[in-house]
């Protein structure tokens, strides 16, 4: 119903309240449309976040600047830092993305594109998750390539930076997806940041164990096949399950 | 059957309805409790290496057994309240989640209290400590955000949805910390490491736990009958209610 209306709204402009009828005929064409407008919801998000360029390299210069921290605040000894680098890497990783969660559907929400998200007739959940998609290749994956550099800087052990980068680039995708779920909770709060920390981070748990367990057990050379087996196990869990909560959180933080 | 669900949902059917029920239950977890508290603290036989600070098993256990009952249940409340749109169900939500947290932090501080004697520290990152601080935190979240939300019904259905995610997310977090400490931490103690339990210690605790149980149906019981009180006030056959009273 609420498609068909948004329909009528279109055709409305176009033909200058003009014949409505074939409104929901048009409707089930567009369902057919729904890889267009994936692709258009990705290009438009990519060239949004490429033209603020900023907020890319923010979550990245903060990520390095935790890890820079630690070693000032704990002890520059390289047997110390080894131990707790896979750890820290993840922990500051984590913490990057979730920085950068507050604004995946803020600006959308304030400048009303969100609640034309809501009224196309393809399924949001579809829509949401090329903007989670979006997300994950301007945050999750760059935080995942830079991270075996910080590594070095942790004297982590060489054998373990491809780990490393792998285990954060599975787990940055689940942890884009789950914090999804929390950012459209909190998208139309005043002051959702510190609150949107609250609910994600207790979620976010089980993926930082298995993350840093797979950095921690390429280092000991147990092999990390098991824990990224995990991780992409989270990952599909997440994938098949988080949109559904993101489409209905969207949908109460846009009436509510 | 279905009927009779049907009029559960009308906040005033559940509210003549759970005034019936509720004295039964506030009488049976008075009773169950006085009993459990008396049998466990006076008569239980003292443990043969933790001595009488095992007692505390008496508080910490059927609090950490509620404070687990009391998420899913407020999930399944959400759900409810999601598919059916039935207010009381949201009402009861919104009236588990402090109540759990309570509970949450209950067993934890027992915990806690207990460690001291048992492990000689207040704090451990035993998998089962983790996990039930992970829960409280939950918990918090939940409670935030439906204050969060100006709109009432926005923020119950913004709960309700963070409601159902936490909880399907519960055993993963559970499996992941027990799994995180197995391989972290070898195991130096345990709280279950006294063997199978004498039935005279395990009594208590069943009689203990269901006390908890029927105090938690009361007083959820009666602070959803308040809360119906509070939302609905402005309908007539509650004023009408609170004129007789007067």
């Amino acid at each position: 119903m609420d498609n068909c209306m948004g329909q009528n709204k279109a055709q409305e402009n176009r033909t200058q309240q003009g014949v409505t009828s074939t409104s929901c005929v048009g409707v089930q064409g567009a369902r057919g449309g729904l890889s267009i407008a994936l692709g258009a919801t990705l290009k438009r998000d990519l060239l949004l976040m490429l033209r603020h360029r900023g907020e890319v390299l923010n979550p990245l210069v903060f990520f390095a600047l935790v890890i820079t921290l630690f070693p000032i605040g704990i002890s520059p000894d390289p047997a110390l830092l080894t131990r707790i680098a896979p750890g820290l890497l993840w922990v500051a990783a984590l913490l990057a993305a979730l920085l950068s969660l507050d604004s995946l559907f803020r600006g959308d929400f304030d400048d009303g594109s969100l609640e034309q998200l809501l009224l196309a007739p393809q399924p949001l959940a579809a829509l949401s998750l090329a903007k989670v998609a979006v997300h994950w290749l301007l945050t999750g994956l760059p935080l995942a390539l830079m991270a075996p550099l910080l590594g070095i800087m942790l004297s982590l052990p060489a054998g373990s930076y491809a780990i490393l980068a792998l285990s954060l680039a599975l787990g940055s995708a689940s942890l884009s997806l789950i914090g999804a779920i929390g950012a459209a909770l909190t998208v139309g709060l005043a002051r959702g940041g510190v609150l949107l920390s609250l609910l994600v981070l207790p979620l976010y748990i089980p993926v930082l164990i298995f993350g840093a367990g797979a950095v921690q057990a390429a280092i000991m050379g147990d092999g990390a096949g098991a824990h990224l087996a995990i991780l992409g196990a989270l990952l599909a869990a997440s994938l098949a399950l988080a949109p559904w909560g993101i489409a209905a959180a969207l949908r109460i933080s846009i009436n509510g | 059957m279905w009927a009779f669900i049907h009029k559960l949902g009308s906040p005033k059917w559940f509210y003549t309805i759970s005034a019936k029920l509720q004295p039964w239950f506030w009488a049976a977890a008075a009773a169950l409790i006085v009993t459990g508290t008396v049998w466990g603290l006076a008569f239980a036989p003292a443990d043969y290496q933790q001595g009488n600070s095992f007692r505390i098993i008496y508080i910490h256990v059927p609090a950490a057994f509620l404070a687990q009952s009391a998420f899913v249940s407020m999930a399944a409340a959400g759900l409810v309240f999601m598919v059916w749109k039935i207010k009381v169900a949201d009402m009861a939500a919104t009236v588990i989640a402090p109540f759990g947290a309570a509970m949450t932090f209950v067993a934890l501080f027992s915990g806690a209290v207990w460690g001291v004697p048992t492990w000689g520290t207040w704090w451990m990152w035993d998998a089962r400590l983790t996990s039930m601080l992970i829960l409280l935190f939950l918990y918090l979240g939940v409670i935030a955000l439906r204050g969060a939300f100006s709109s009432r019904d926005s923020g119950a259905r913004a709960a309700s949805v963070l409601a159902m995610v936490g909880v399907i997310n519960i055993p993963v977090i559970k499996y992941s910390v027990d799994w995180w400490y197995t391989l972290h931490q070898p195991a130096t103690f345990s709280v279950t490491s006294s063997p199978a339990m004498p039935m005279s210690m395990w009594l208590p605790l069943l009689i203990m736990v269901l006390g908890f149980y029927s105090f938690f149906t009361a007083l959820t019981l009666m602070r959803t009958r308040s809360e119906i009180l509070r939302r609905e006030s402005r309908k007539r056959w509650v004023r009408e209610l609170v004129r007789e009273t007067r």
